[in-house]
């Protein structure tokens, strides 16, 4: 797991993260917003539809808008053909994980009676799962204008023997004992901690620690190609004519 | 005399020098030359709440204005709202939308309309055969499929809007009503702006429907004098199912303003009736059939042409 030079077996040091590649450009969907993103080998789509009108009367809140999450998981994503239905336990778990994430992160209030349909695609699968899935979401939705308080940022901690590791590949992951932790950035506040394997308790604030630190470190990435799309569409919009921000702006809302 | 904390240098100057400014509006040049300064993403603080009012796209944590979606900051005086770059309709009384009918209802229509919620159209708020202004009957509302039904495009006015956000359409006007002889092209709502009118009729023989929620109509030309005149309120030609007749020029040109309106949507080109005219002209003047518009080289060219007329 860490060789005597201190390395992993992907060639890491302990506290590196894997490379992270973002698409935000929109993929022929028609969806509102979509993500592509890449945490190494693992590399998932997320679809954002929404705020759209409920298709189901009975999901229909009056006071905010309904977040359905649907996971699929391709057959071809792991190293072992596998094929999960959406039935499947773990799929149902990960997408009710990520409905608790984000349902208090969108501002569903402004949004009564609407739906907001977030469809997630896991294209590889090599550790970190929850971490990738809940970091794309989060730029889908920016990338889809629904307003959030804060981006989340995820990244997994495990330990070996002593000493911490920070985003697991899923070799590390079956073998080591881990955490998922996820945080809004700004506030500092942690929104998820997922646990799946037994963590000694001596090692789990010092791994909690870390992944915090982590996380702001991908919120920088994530920041950034969000800025950086807006910046390409709006330079877009101001080509051509009048800008958006005329003087007749003020009647827009 | 004001301190701003969130506000990187260039803004800083900028709000303090306009602070004294009363009946000042958004002021563009300014806005332009902190260069991306404007630019937010959920959760970029932007000012404190004491001294500013926070607006759409914005909330307030910690006595500070934070953003909550990506695009661009306004400012109006003391009200600070951030316009999102890409988002759904946020419909306006007056605005004109292109819908799909989705729903039958006890004396209403429910309408696909881009916005977060289906739009409601009433049988009130329609033109109904015999007499522009008369008493809904019963049996008009037994027949409403006869009017409009499910998948029906339509061409409609927001009205108003009910208590929980929803928009009522309505189509009392002889320019509103039931869409035929053309193709529905879908774009994000933020490349439609608001022009003098909505109607256009390139001189192809193509007649274009420019809806603010981002739907456009793409269709044959209809002449002035063969529109149903509001003496002769003809409610068989009005609700009719039935194409005309198209010939095989009118159709290619059909094709060829939807491919041009994908290629500028695509590459976020904001669609007005000057830059539809004018990628018109470029198309024609480019060797290869309509369907080679669509390829990517093609595209360049045409945003090319049509960023260097600006």
């Amino acid at each position: 797991m860490l060789n005597a030079g201190g390395y992993r077996s992907d060639g890491r040091r302990q506290y590196e993260l894997r490379t992270i590649s973002i698409d935000l450009s929109p993929q022929g969907s028609g969806a509102d917003g979509s993500a592509s993103l890449t945490h190494g080998l693992t590399q998932v789509n997320v679809c954002v539809f929404g705020p759209r009108e409920a298709k189901m009367r009975s999901q229909t809140y009056h006071d905010r808008a309904n977040v359905n999450i649907e996971v699929a998981i391709a057959a071809f994503s792991a190293s072992e053909r596998r094929k999960r239905g959406r039935g499947d336990k773990r799929i149902l778990e990960l997408s009710q994980t990520l409905k608790s994430t984000f349902e208090p992160v969108i501002q569903t209030s402004l949004y009564p009676r609407s739906q907001i349909d977030i469809y997630i695609q896991v294209l590889q699968q090599d550790g970190g799962l929850l971490q990738a899935c809940i970091n794309a979401t989060t730029l889908a939705l920016a990338n889809a204008g629904i307003p959030l308080y804060d981006f989340v940022c995820a990244v997994t901690g495990g330990v070996h023997s002593t000493s911490p590791l920070l985003d697991l590949t899923l070799l590390e992951e079956n073998d080591l004992p881990n955490v998922t932790v996820a945080v809004m950035p700004r506030s500092g506040k942690v929104t998820v901690v997922s646990m799946e394997t037994r963590l000694h308790v001596d090692r789990f604030e010092e791994i909690f620690r870390l992944a915090g630190e982590a996380a702001k470190a991908i919120h920088v990435e994530m920041k950034k190609s969000v800025r950086d799309r807006t910046e390409q569409l709006v330079a877009s919009m101001q080509s051509v004519g009048r800008p958006p921000t005329g003087v007749d702006a003020g009647d827009e809302y | 005399m004001f301190e701003f904390t969130s506000f990187r240098q260039p803004a800083d100057d900028y709000f303090v020098n306009n602070v004294e400014d009363v009946d000042m509006d958004v002021d563009d040049e300014d806005l332009f030359e902190t260069d991306g300064m404007n630019l937010t993403w959920p959760g970029k603080s932007l000012t404190s709440a004491q001294e500013y009012m926070r607006g759409h796209g914005t909330y307030v944590d910690n006595e500070e204005v934070i953003a909550s979606v990506s695009g661009l900051v306004e400012r109006v005086n003391k009200l600070i709202t951030v316009r999102a770059v890409r988002t759904r309709y946020n419909p306006e009384v007056g605005d004109l939308v292109v819908g799909r009918i989705t729903e039958v209802q006890p004396r209403r229509w429910k309408v696909d309309g881009n916005s977060r919620q289906d739009a409601v159209l009433m049988l009130s708020s329609v033109n109904l055969p015999g007499g522009v202004q008369r008493r809904k009957v019963e049996s008009d509302e037994l027949q409403m499929r006869s009017f409009f039904e499910e998948g029906d495009l339509l061409v409609a006015e927001v009205q108003a809007f009910f208590g929980d956000g929803t928009m009522s359409l309505h189509t009392r006007s002889l320019s509103y009503g039931k869409l035929r002889n053309g193709q529905l092209v879908t774009v994000p709502p933020i490349l439609i702006r608001r022009l003098k009118s909505h109607f256009i009729s390139l001189p192809c023989g193509v007649d274009l429907i420019l809806g603010l929620n981002g739907y456009i109509w793409v269709s044959k030309h209809i002449k002035e004098n063969e529109r149903e005149g509001e003496e002769a309120f003809d409610a068989e030609a009005v609700y009719s199912n039935r194409n005309d007749v198209i010939d095989d020029s009118t159709r290619l040109a059909i094709s060829r303003v939807t491919n041009l309106i994908n290629v500028l949507a695509s590459r976020s080109i904001p669609l007005t009736d000057t830059v539809l005219l004018d990628a018109y002209d470029w198309s024609l003047e480019q060797e290869g059939d309509v369907k080679d518009l669509l390829q990517e080289d093609a595209g360049d060219a045409l945003v090319a042409t049509i960023l260097a007329k600006g």
